[in-house]
């Protein structure tokens, strides 16, 4: 399979300050890439890279087998959406779209059947004449894809397109996002810090931190089988429960208890005894009839309700040790009580203490 | 396929970075020379003459420090110092007063704010020359102000600062203020607008009393606006030149000289440029005096901040 | 709320006060009134003498109103009032101030306008260094650069006529008039330059700071739409920064109206501005003093700078805040 972006160690610094380092990405044909990482993690700065709106310090990045580093951004081929949107204020939105076209001297005739494509597969025909300042929130990033659009380029980027956006609409946005990358196949480059939005999105995260990939893979591998534990940290709402003991002859040992680690996939082999973190995400936790199921059994006392509606979420004690648990919404469970709790080690992660990577 | 029906340009290797942003150098290029040959190299250059016995036209004939004893020996240079030193005292503080009452005032949410506004600023937009003749006229002793006082009957008034050397710099302050606080109380009416409405209704609720707030709460708050203002009447006080030739022309005798005529008048009348150079670096010196410590308010704060 | 006692607010009791007519109140509006006395007496003060006969003026009350109204101060301050050889009044000194300022005006916004652009957008190394050096060459008084420039002037004027002075063959050759010496210094030209050169650490500011508060991502996105840097200028900037040419023109219009110093030095008297021909007018020493007429001088002079304030209303205080807050 070919690859429509080629990133190969890529440095950049601001000073003293390395922002990325020795940077490594390769984005196949029509995939759908999402950077994601908390603020300061270089996701929007790797993308700005790509664009050409960045100067790299040292690497080289190809796009379509192009070396394009020292090209400037319109020659890259690639059309970028922002999250302000950046649409030209006193620009009508024909305007908006046709701007890019003018400056490559297109002729006119091809300049109006682009733009009049773009704004029909957006469905914006209707707005071409209106300036930004008249559209609505989503509206303006329909203008702002659609100036990505009429470019016919087949690497898109996207830097956190729909966080200006009020939660519904940025549910309604994400499912046409996704269509339309079904209907035109390119290539999309997409950052955001919304895990859900990656989730729902990517055929492939890339989890940053630091200007570096902690965990490049699907969104499955992502949530089920954390590298690290930044990954399984950042990943999931609420985050994992994690506790710290020994993992000793094929179990996990944490004060006096023991949890047989059967089921679990390691990542190679039988591990050596160490100190080592396990990772149990809150709605792995079974509760009720179902805990006569489940491979290791315990009881939790509960310290704190919070119902949420579609979920209850529970702060409990198992031993001295903070644990949540998520279940349905329906439970009913008080603070004081004791609780009755399953786990399956197989769904669970394990880490080394020290190198905090997957065991 | 790119929006240029060519293929993308192969640029393999590192552009030279001389020819970088090359656009964005040559349009710098006015401003990179004012910078560097008006203000560096000007200064520098006035600096390096005050050191020689350049008269009529500048020459290199070393005097060494000739001319700033000459200077400072002169009565009339003297004078100015001092008159300058007590115009910038007065004007500092009536200044910082007057303009922060009035902008206190103006922030009581009162009516006719824009009206109150539009008269106490619009001195501002008027020159130091029509400033000064408007005050020369009404303090006109024959026939202004201290006449018209008589006229209703207090024979013995006196009130002629301009033809008095005692007094001659407070008739120049009354007009300076007159022209100036305007600007600074638009500044500090921004600085108090800025200020959270919150900080009021807590200082309500604990009982403080509106004055008290104001000088226990508002004022530390307002501190950057104050040094602001400060380094706006002081940059001001020293230029202090046209105002002088309108109104009083340095009179009666020399008695309100001040160093920036000092320096004009040596320079382009006087032929003694010599002279000239050496007042007006002894006026950039005490720039520099003023401006350092605030520089180092300024970015010292920014560093903890 | 409205109540300057230090213990208001302590104890409520009692009926509410009446908010209008309150002990503080009466004090606030009163100070305000009065204080606004002080300012508007020399304006009023300039127009009753300014339409008043030099007779009436010497009878002594100079706020009074005038109890003859007479234009003729006015007629006589533009067309006909003295300064040293030349008795066509003010209004030489009106066109010559409208000919320093209209291209001052034009050149300083320019430049200013196009650097700002560069420093905020297309920052290059040095950039900002060199900028820092402007704007502390802001505070140096004037004094010190105002011999260099006077050097400076000459010297480019006769380099400027050095470098034309290859054409003047050809233009001879067709018949034409050939350069003759070119002087910068002491030329409406010279003072151009001059306002220009002082005028370019705020006007710089102004549109660094402007232009530094327009998305970034507005100008990212017109570099991958294949913009340069005078397409993104003309196309993008430029349409969106009309307020803050309003305020620049708000600014320059005054300082330049209003200045004194430069005129001085940098011009010869017949085309001095009009603030250096007013002072020499009023302050002549020959002749009896026309105190009408010098007040009806003051008052065309200050016009300009009144109407441009008076007329941009809020824009000017923008204007002038943008000004004072340095840095």
């Amino acid at each position: 399979m070919s690859y429509s972006v080629e990133i190969k160690k890529l440095d950049l610094a601001f000073g003293a300050v390395k922002v990325l380092q020795e940077l490594d990405l390769n984005i196949h044909e029509g995939e759908f890439l999402v950077l994601l990482g908390s603020s300061g993690c270089g996701k929007s700065t790797l993308l700005n890279c790509i664009a050409g709106l960045l100067e790299v310090t040292d690497g080289q990045i190809h796009i379509k087998g192009q070396n394009v580093t020292w090209a400037e951004p319109s020659e890259r081929g690639i059309g970028m959406v922002f999250q302000s949107y950046a649409l030209y204020p006193q620009m009508t939105v024909r305007g908006n779209l046709s701007f890019g076209l003018k400056n490559a001297k297109l002729p006119k005739a091809e300049i109006e059947e682009r733009v009049a494509r773009a704004a029909g597969i957006l469905q914006i025909e209707a707005l071409l004449d209106r300036k930004p300042g008249a559209l609505s929130g989503g509206q303006r990033q329909r203008v702002a894809i659609g100036r990505a659009l009429v470019r016919d380029v087949d690497v898109f980027l996207f830097d956190e397109p729909l966080s200006n956006l009020d939660a519904k609409l940025r549910v309604d946005l994400r499912v046409e996002l996704k269509r339309l990358h079904n209907q035109l196949q390119n290539t999309m480059i997409y950052v955001t810090h919304d895990q859900v939005e990656a989730m729902t999105l990517a055929d492939r995260i890339a989890v940053m931190k630091g200007g570096a990939i902690m965990q490049l893979g699907s969104p499955d591998e992502i949530y089920n089988r954390p590298r690290n534990l930044y990954v399984a940290d950042f990943i999931g709402s609420p985050s994992m429960n994690f506790l710290e003991g020994q993992f000793a002859d094929g179990s996990f040992r944490i004060d006096d208890m023991a949890m047989p680690m059967t089921g679990y996939e390691y990542v190679e082999g039988q591990p050596s005894n160490r100190a080592a973190v396990i990772g149990i995400r809150p709605e792995h936790v079974v509760t009720g009839e179902l805990v006569g199921n489940a491979p290791l059994q315990y009881t939790v006392d509960v310290d704190l309700v919070e119902p949420m509606g579609s979920d209850t979420l529970i702060y409990a004690k198992l031993g001295q040790h903070g644990f949540r648990i998520r279940m349905d919404g329906q439970a009913i469970v008080k603070a004081g009580e004791a609780l009755a709790i399953g786990i399956d080690p197989a769904r669970a992660s394990l880490f080394d203490k020290a190198s905090e990577n997957r065991i | 396929m790119t929006v240029a029906s060519d293929p993308p340009v192969q640029t393999v290797r590192k552009p030279n970075r001389m020819f970088k942003n090359k656009m964005a150098k040559i349009a710098s290029i006015p401003m990179i020379l004012t910078a560097l040959c008006v203000f560096v190299g000007g200064t520098l250059w006035t600096v390096l003459h005050s050191f020689t016995g350049s008269r009529m036209l500048p020459k290199r004939d070393w005097v060494g420090l000739a001319q700033y004893e000459r200077l400072w020996d002169s009565d009339r240079w003297i004078i100015s110092v001092k008159n300058l030193a007590l115009y910038g005292f007065f004007s500092l503080t009536f200044t910082l007063v007057v303009a922060f009452c009035l902008a206190a005032c103006l922030d009581r949410k009162i009516r006719f704010e824009n009206t109150f506004r539009t008269i106490f600023l619009y001195p501002f937009a008027l020159s130091f020359v029509v400033t000064g003749l408007a005050w020369q006229w009404i303090l006109n002793p024959q026939f202004g102000f201290q006449s018209v006082v008589r006229g209703w009957g207090w024979e013995s008034f006196n009130f002629d600062p301009l033809n008095n050397p005692e007094t001659v710099m407070f008739g120049l302050l009354i007009a300076g203020l007159w022209q100036g606080t305007g600007l600074i109380m638009c500044i500090m009416l921004a600085g108090l607008r800025g200020i959270d409405e919150d900080i009021w209704k807590a200082a309500r609720v604990d009982g403080i009393g509106t004055v008290k707030t104001y000088v226990q709460v508002i004022i530390p708050m307002m501190r950057p606006v104050f040094i602001t203002s400060l380094v706006l009447i002081a940059s001001g006080i020293i230029k202090l030149y046209d105002l002088v030739v309108a109104q009083t022309n340095g009179g009666p005798g020399i008695s309100s000289e001040v160093p920036a005529k000092y320096v004009i008048n040596y320079m382009f009348q006087a032929q003694n440029l010599g002279q000239g150079f050496a007042a007006s670096t002894m006026m950039l010196v005490s720039v520099v005096i003023i401006l350092i410590p605030w520089a180092y308010l300024e970015f010292g704060g920014k560093k903890n901040g | 709320m409205a109540d300057l006692n230090a213990n208001a607010g302590v104890v409520p009791q009692g009926p509410k006060p009446k908010k209008r007519l309150s002990r503080g109140n009466i004090f606030l509006y009163g100070t305000l009134i009065v204080v606004s006395l002080y300012y508007l007496l020399p304006l009023y003060v300039m127009m009753v003498t300014s339409l008043k006969g030099m007779p009436e003026i010497r009878m002594g009350n100079v706020f009074g109103p005038p109890l003859e109204i007479t234009y003729q101060p006015w007629v006589k301050a533009w067309s006909e009032a003295c300064t040293g050889i030349n008795c066509d009044g003010l209004s030489r000194g009106f066109w010559n101030s409208v000919w320093i300022l209209v291209p001052s005006l034009v050149l300083s916004i320019s430049i200013a306008s196009v650097n700002g652009y560069a420093l905020a957008n297309w920052k290059f190394k040095g950039s900002e260094t060199f900028f820092t050096v402007l704007i502390i060459g802001a505070f140096i008084p004037y004094q010190t650069m105002l011999y260099p420039l006077v050097i400076m002037l000459r010297e480019s004027g006769d380099g400027i006529t050095w470098l034309v002075s290859w054409m003047n063959p050809i233009l001879e050759a067709l018949g034409m008039e050939p350069f003759g010496r070119i002087r910068l210094m002491g030329s409406l030209s010279g003072l151009v330059i001059v306002h220009s050169i002082f005028g370019m650490p705020i006007l710089t500011l102004l549109f660094r700071n402007y232009f530094a508060s327009v998305p970034e991502e507005l100008f990212k996105a017109a570099r991958v739409d294949g913009a340069g840097f005078w397409t993104i200028y003309f196309k993008i900037m430029l349409p969106m920064a009309l307020p803050i040419f309003v305020v620049a023109i708000i600014l320059q219009v005054t300082g330049i109206w209003n200045d004194f110093l430069f005129g001085v030095i940098y011009t010869k008297p017949n085309i001095y501005p009009m603030t250096v021909q007013l002072n020499n007018i009023v302050n002549s020493v020959q002749g009896v003093k026309e105190y009408n007429v010098n007040m009806a001088a003051t008052l065309l002079t200050g016009l300009v700078p009144l109407v441009i304030y008076f007329a941009s209303g809020k824009l000017f205080v923008r204007g002038i805040a943008a000004g004072a807050v340095k840095g």
